[in-house]
This record gives structure tokens, C-alpha cells and sequence, in this order.
């Protein structure tokens, strides 16, 4: 019984985890602009991992192999971040400006989202 | 990963030894098979992690890093996981909606009173959170592109109970 429900849930997180990656890769491609590709990219970094790690992990059960999944997932969730900033600090030094607004309160917040829909 | 030891100053033996007899036992739990080879094998690269780590200067920076920090890991990481959930799932629903609502916003945060350890797990906790990207770290500046402007102005409210520390952190 037990097995069934710790089965059920595995899948459940792999197949989550899965889709993660999907949105993830619709991310990637329909979002302008390279710094905000970088955000959909962290989604299958991030999110897509643990989930799938932890699915891996009940999969693989009470064992040294679970202990060393543990071990890749946190490992992958420290170097991700660390890619992911020598990836944008090197678009940033090499000159490309994110075209990104400084956060000003005083702008009014319901025309934002209609005045960024052209930007490329 | 590599906060286990020491206080400060020049390197002593106890902090050589210690990241050794750590990098050991992990080669140990992990490798599985004690045959001579594997054994000798281990023990060469443990010497050679320590001896990098040194030449890299890794044992000017752990001083921030104390027993303390080490009890408040757990709340940070839970905390962090949440976080990560639900960023992630905002995430997820502007790149699935059909008008793409992005408002992407550069934010700056000023660290003055961290050390160089604590930028780093800031600036990398930051990134780990889809929707915010570090994307340069100067001094004491952390520049942080946020794909929404609902996303920068979170990411300022959270530094701020930070600050204040009403909120898990790890100094």
C-alpha cells in the first residue's frame, strides 16, 4: 500500500517536473529579449530539478544511491545559479543593456504590462 | 558545502585537517568500493582538493560562516524552497499566458554589512528564484533583473524583512 502511494506520488513529481521543463522551453522561445530568456531557463534550473530529483529520489527509496541523489541535486542548484550569473554578467560586461526599466512607485502600474508588450 | 570549518586568521592545521577528514569521508560514503586502488586514488584527490582550496584563498573567506549560521540552515533552505515554489509558479503563468504580461525591472540592492560569503548565497538565492536573476555583483551592489515589475518590488519588500530580520537568513 504503502509502495503504491510513494509510487504514485514519484510520478506525480516527475511528470510535474517534466512539464516544468516544457514551460520552461515555450519560455525560451517566446519571450523577448535575452535577459528575460534567462528567467524562463531558470524555471527548468530550479524547479524542474527538485522536482525531478525528489521523484528520482523516492523512486531509488532509503538507499546510499538516494543519498547521492540528494547530494547531485544540491550540487546542480549551486552550480545553476552560479552558470546562470557568469552567462548574464558576461552579456552585461560585453555591453548588452537589459531593456528593463529602474522600479519607479510613482509610475502608474495598470498601463505597465499593455506598454511592454512591444518590446523586443 | 564548505562551511564546516573555522574562525579566522592565518590557516591552521585544524582547518587543513578538517576539510580533509571532510572531503575524505564524503570519498568514502560515496565511492562504495574500498578497493586498494580506489582508496589511493581518493586519498591523492582529498590532498589535492585541500591544497587547490588553500591556493584559491578558500580559507580567508569562511570565517562568516560559524556554528551559528550552520543551526539556521534548514529554516533558510525551507524558506528558500517556498520561495522557489512559488516564484516558480508565477513564472510559469506569465509565460503560459497568452498576452505575455512581462514588465521586466532592474532592481539594486546595497549589501554593505555582508561579507563576501553572504553576497554569495544572497546573490545565488536570488538567481535560484525563477523570475530574478543576479546579474552583477560590484562592491556593494547587487544589480537584480526581474522579469516583472510585481516580482522587483517583492524582492524589495523581502530584503527588506530581511534587514530586519523577520525573515530567515544565514548571518
Amino acid at each position: 500500500m504503502t509502495n503504491l502511494v510513494l509510487d504514485i506520488l514519484s510520478w506525480v513529481l516527475l511528470c510535474l517536473g517534466g512539464g516544468f521543463v516544457l514551460i520552461g522551453g515555450i519560455g525560451s522561445l517566446r519571450l523577448p529579449g535575452f535577459y528575460t530568456r534567462l528567467h524562463s531557463a531558470s524555471l527548468t534550473d530550479t524547479m524542474a530539478t527538485i522536482l525531478i530529483f525528489t521523484g528520482i529520489i523516492i523512486q531509488a527509496g532509503f538507499s546510499l544511491a538516494a543519498f547521492k541523489l540528494l547530494a547531485i541535486m544540491v550540487f546542480l542548484l549551486i552550480t545553476g545559479p552560479t552558470a546562470s550569473y557568469a552567462l548574464a554578467n558576461a552579456a552585461l560586461q560585453s555591453g548588452l543593456k537589459p531593456d528593463a526599466d529602474a522600479l519607479d512607485e510613482s509610475q502608474a502600474d495598470p498601463k505597465n504590462p499593455a506598454e511592454r508588450e512591444d518590446v523586443e | 558545502m564548505n562551511k564546516r570549518l573555522g574562525q579566522q586568521g592565518a590557516v591552521g592545521p585544524l582547518q587543513l585537517g578538517g576539510l580533509f577528514l571532510l572531503l575524505l569521508v564524503s570519498w568514502l560514503l560515496w565511492s562504495g568500493i574500498y578497493k586498494p586502488l580506489l582508496l589511493w586514488l581518493g586519498l591523492f584527490s582529498c590532498l589535492l582538493s585541500v591544497w587547490l582550496a588553500k591556493r584559491m584563498g578558500f580559507f580567508d573567506h569562511t570565517q562568516s560562516l560559524t556554528m551559528r549560521s550552520l543551526l539556521r540552515l534548514p529554516a533558510y533552505c525551507w524558506w528558500l524552497l517556498v520561495e522557489v515554489i512559488k516564484s516558480s509558479l508565477a513564472v510559469a503563468r506569465l509565460v503560459l499566458s497568452p498576452s505575455l504580461p512581462i514588465s521586466p525591472t532592474v532592481v539594486e540592492l546595497i549589501a554593505t554589512d555582508e561579507s563576501d560569503v553572504s553576497k554569495v548565497i544572497l546573490g545565488n538565492s536570488i538567481t535560484l528564484s525563477p523570475g530574478t536573476v543576479t546579474i552583477d555583483v560590484h562592491e556593494d551592489r547587487l544589480l537584480v533583473h526581474c522579469l516583472t515589475k510585481k516580482g522587483a518590488r517583492d524582492l524589495l519588500q523581502q530584503e527588506a524583512l530581511r534587514r530586519s530580520s523577520k525573515r530567515p537568513g544565514l548571518d
